[in-house]
């Protein structure tokens, strides 16, 4: 075949690919670059001799340090869950999986008021152990420390772990692992040689995301941290627009990046051993009934430390947004707590005729759409950008990286930035309407590309050789062939994806219109003036956003393939 | 053909993109020719609200759109104004507060208008004399106390900061952290004006012996520490502003006759916060943005300020609502900070009330 036909042919699949280089370029690479040519601008002999190294070193080695204690705990918390969820059947399965997925759109400032109504001074377990114990002062004292910042990473990236680690090895199929102990190996042997291997790639993914969301965190640190823990995160936000010193932030912004950049290219050496091709099974398959007292004891041990970790923050802040607390004092001092819609009712009225007043079912479709727009882009740039880097071509070695980077950028140097580029029509930040969803994109892709590459590197070329020899077309192979297998992780990736531009609120109060506010934005605004009402109707709002959030994932877990058999 | 199958998907892609870029073109882009509304941009913090009858009534009589650009906190919006001043992005700027109106003012992002409506205005307000900067409201932040809890332990009210440190109210105060608070930074900047510059961080570190809490945002200091709040804290005091003893009336679930909280206004207690309006320089649309600064001055919008966004007029005409006469407390004698010496010094300042409160 003439050569330059070849190009021609290539077209197509050419310019697939190069879409998520496109993408990255404009949307994050462009906004970075203006912000740190503005820093580097404003920087002069004098802000560089001010600056002490230890004005970066402390953030540092504390954001890196937690970074790591959270992500080993929330390893350690999300195994027997991930493990329990890929090899059995049992009853509350899904409600566990559901449970456990929806920490991670909690705005912050309300898992906040739910810690600290189960763990405050005054909160539940602290008066009920006070009570018990007869003692003076609340036992529990977590609010402000390292443990509250511990504790909240592993509430909210458990679901990371869970669902990345636990999808991939519920598509393990458990026959060799059969084989091999047919063969004599010890369970500790089959886990060596077997499993581990075959569930690596699935395994440093989840690491790596959820160390960068340790290591990039913000909200947690500020509110849960309290002012004596500082992040790189949280020390540009102050420098960046509390100080209005952007070189100084301009600078921890970069030393962050650099980082991370050494962390993603750490990481794409790690996984470069060849993947091992085997087609995944059908997790329904591969699901086996409890059995025993081993088993059954396990399930209930997991169960419980999952309900009291999940359950009970989110429940109080349920319970928050029914409960009428009345100023009017009871004799002891106590006050007292009847049960109430009024806080519900009350946000269907725009009492003061205010301007950017929202209805509640208008935040709802505000975020819905926010989100679906979000789960089209990323799954399609996600899905090409999986390929990229499963073909190990030059282009995917470069694209496995960089990636990975939005997710640990400062957001509020890309903020800046989004604001310095995006200055006219078309791309303008006061009209473009899809800067949003663009942004929450930016974040979920990464997740996609994680969840959709393994498996789209699994598929064996067997498979696909097979049916492009029986006359296929490779629309069809893909329809017909790859699409079934990879079925599963799309819907995954789609709940991520998803998931995270529910509760995505930084980049969303930047780039929204006002009078397209989402749910957390609503959250915000009542929380930000004084009054039990305000204070209740974010609890209300709180609470329709985890059922909105639920209801979706129900529904997005409830789709399946016409006619064809799912893997 | 695999080929035809994606150019046709590619360009549909396109061809949507194509379309939403126009669809959020055509709301913005003014045509003069057949006498459609233009658009004013107006760029503020997200703490900004008013009532939207008055925004219509505006946008018809001078035929136009107004099109608010909330941007974060009162730092993060004003980042905006001055990272986009070669190529304006809004025409008016409301929201600088005086602990940032000189920086605003070095970067010279707003042009000068001297208001006809300055005449009603409170003098003490106008800061900027050569009228870049058009005082708009003002609020004080004070610490407020839980009324009930005084009350059921006998304690006296303080009367001076340095009465805080007192050890009948040990433990008792809540204050937010000044590098990340706006009130945190006032409620800083009285005790500079106080104490001076030297002996601020003396009272902070005696302060901090006495059992001062400190958190980094007014909602958790509000919400999760101050004991007469919705979030039933463990302390009676905290740092937050003259008028939230009328919000939480106003947002009670059960009707209220008296407030839960009130504000300590004894002299040199409190810090008042002004927010000013300015004309973004280079704006295409001066005379509109006069005629929206003017609106901002005037009586209506100055009377629908407090119930809005919980600040006091600044316009001397101005009446205020019934729950602000009854609840709030506005100080003789708030603290006073010379502008300039704020601009030179907060970012020395919060760094060594860092060392000395939380290191």
């Amino acid at each position: 075949m003439n050569q330059r036909l070849k190009y021609i042919r290539m077209a197509p699949a050419i310019l697939l690919w190069s879409l998520p280089f496109a993408f990255l370029l404009v949307f994050y690479f462009q906004p970075l670059l203006a912000n740190f040519r503005m820093a580097w601008q404003a920087t002069t002999s004098e802000v560089l001799a001010s600056i002490s190294l230890k004005v970066i070193t402390q953030p540092l080695f504390f954001t890196i340090w937690q970074a790591i204690l959270s992500t080993l705990l929330t390893i350690i918390v999300g195994f027997p869950p991930a493990y329990l969820l890929a090899k059995y059947r049992f009853v509350g399965k899904s409600f566990i999986r559901l449970l456990t997925t929806i920490p991670f759109i909690m705005p912050t400032v309300v898992v906040a008021a739910g810690f600290n109504a189960l763990l405050g001074p005054k909160g539940w377990f602290n008066l009920l152990l006070q009570t018990f114990f007869s003692l003076d002062k609340p036992p529990i004292q977590i609010i402000n420390t390292l443990g509250a910042i511990l504790l909240a990473h592993v509430f909210y990236n458990s679901t990371v772990f869970i669902r990345v680690v636990g999808g991939a090895w519920s598509q393990l199929d458990p026959k060799i692992e059969f084989a091999a102990r047919t063969l004599g190996a010890s369970p500790l042997r089959v886990w060596q040689k077997i499993t581990f291997p075959l569930l690596k790639p699935a395994l440093l993914s989840a690491i790596l995301l959820i160390f960068l969301f340790n290591f990039t965190s913000f909200a947690v640190i500020l509110l849960l941290g309290g002012p004596k823990f500082s992040t790189l995160e949280v020390e540009i936000y102050i420098q960046a627009l509390h100080m209005l010193n952007l070189p100084v932030a301009g600078l921890l912004s970069a030393i962050q990046l650099l980082f991370t950049l050494v962390l993603t290219i750490l990481y794409t050496r790690l996984i470069k051993t060849k993947t091992i091709t085997l087609t995944p099974r059908d997790p329904e398959e591969v699901a086996k009934p409890i059995k025993g007292w081993k088993q059954r004891s396990f399930l209930v041990g997991t169960m419980s430390y999952l309900i009291i970790l999940f359950v009970a923050p989110l429940f109080s802040l349920v319970l928050r947004s029914f409960l009428l607390t009345d100023f009017s004092r009871n004799l002891d001092g106590s006050t007292g707590n009847r049960f109430s819609l009024v806080y519900y009712q009350e946000l269907f009225l725009n009492r003061r005729e205010s301007l950017f007043y929202v209805p509640p079912i208008d935040a709802i479709l505000n975020s819905l759409y926010f989100g679906l727009i979000t789960v089209g882009i990323a799954l399609f740039l996600g899905f090409l950008a999986a390929n990229v880097i499963s073909s190990r071509s030059r282009w995917g070695k470069l694209l496995d990286p960089i990636l990975m980077l939005p997710l640990g950028t400062s957001a509020v140097s890309l903020g800046l930035g989004f604001i310095l580029v995006f200055n006219t029509p078309p791309l303008d930040v006061r009209s473009f309407p899809l800067l949003v969803p663009i942004a929450h994109s930016l974040v979920a892709m990464p997740f996609v590309v994680r969840i959709l590459q393994p498996v789209i590197a699994s598929v064996p070329r067997g498979l696909k050789y097979s049916a492009m020899v029986l006359g296929a077309s490779p629309w069809r192979t893909f329809w017909q062939v790859e699409f079934p297998i990879l079925f599963r992780a799309i819907i995954s990736a789609a709940l991520f994806a998803f998931t995270i531009s529910l509760g995505e609120f930084g980049a969303t109060t930047f780039l929204a219109r006002p009078e397209q506010p989402t749910i957390p934005i609503a959250i915000y605004r009542y929380l930000s003036q004084p009054g039990g009402l305000n204070y209740g109707q974010a609890m209300a709002m709180s609470t329709i956003l985890m059922i909105v959030c639920a209801l979706s994932i129900i529904l997005i877990e409830r789709l399946k393939l016409p006619n064809i058999k799912e893997f | 053909m695999k080929s035809s199958k994606l150019i046709i998907l590619v360009t549909s892609l396109l061809v949507i993109l194509q379309s939403a870029c126009n669809g959020g073109q055509k709301t913005e882009i003014p045509s003069v020719m057949d006498n459609q509304p233009g658009v004013l941009n107006i760029m503020t913090h997200d703490s900004f609200a008013v009532s939207e009858n008055l925004i219509t009534d505006f946008e018809k009589e001078n035929n136009v759109e107004i099109n608010f650009l909330l941007s974060g906190d009162t730092g993060a919006a004003l980042n905006r104004a001055i990272l986009t001043k070669e190529s304006p992005q809004a025409d008016v700027f409301f929201g600088v507060d005086n602990t940032f109106l000189s920086r605003a003012l070095d970067e010279e992002i707003f042009e000068p208008y001297n208001s006809p409506m300055l005449v009603n205005i409170d003098n003490s307000l106008r800061l900027d004399l050569e009228n870049y900067a058009l005082p708009v409201d003002f609020g004080d932040v004070c610490i407020n106390f839980d009324k009930a809890y005084f009350e059921e332990n006998q304690l006296s009210i303080p009367s001076s900061l340095s009465d805080l440190l007192l050890p009948e109210y040990e433990g008792l105060l809540v204050v937010e952290n000044p590098a990340t608070s706006s009130p945190g930074l006032a409620f800083m900047l009285a005790t500079i004006a106080e104490f001076g510059e030297e002996g601020y961080l003396d009272f902070w570190s005696d302060l901090k012996a006495n059992g001062v809490v400190v958190v980094n945002d007014w909602e958790s200091a509000y919400y999760s520490n101050f004991s007469a709040s919705a979030g039933k804290g463990n302390q009676p005091m905290v740092v937050s502003y003259g008028s939230s003893p009328p919000a939480e009336v106003i947002f009670s679930e059960t009707p209220l006759d008296d407030a839960p909280t009130a504000s300590i206004i004894a002299p040199n207690t409190c810090f008042r916060q002004i927010e000013f309006v300015g004309i973004l320089k280079g704006t295409q649309q001066r005379e509109l943005a006069e005629k929206f600064v003017d609106f901002l001055l005037d009586v209506p919008f100055q009377e629908d300020l407090p119930l809005q966004m919980f600040v006091f007029p600044a316009n001397q005409k101005a009446k205020l609502p019934p729950e602000f006469e009854k609840f709030a407390q506005i100080p003789d004698q708030p603290a006073k900070l010379d502008l300039d010496l704020i601009a030179q010094n907060r970012e020395k300042w919060i760094q060594d009330w860092t060392l000395v409160v939380l290191r």
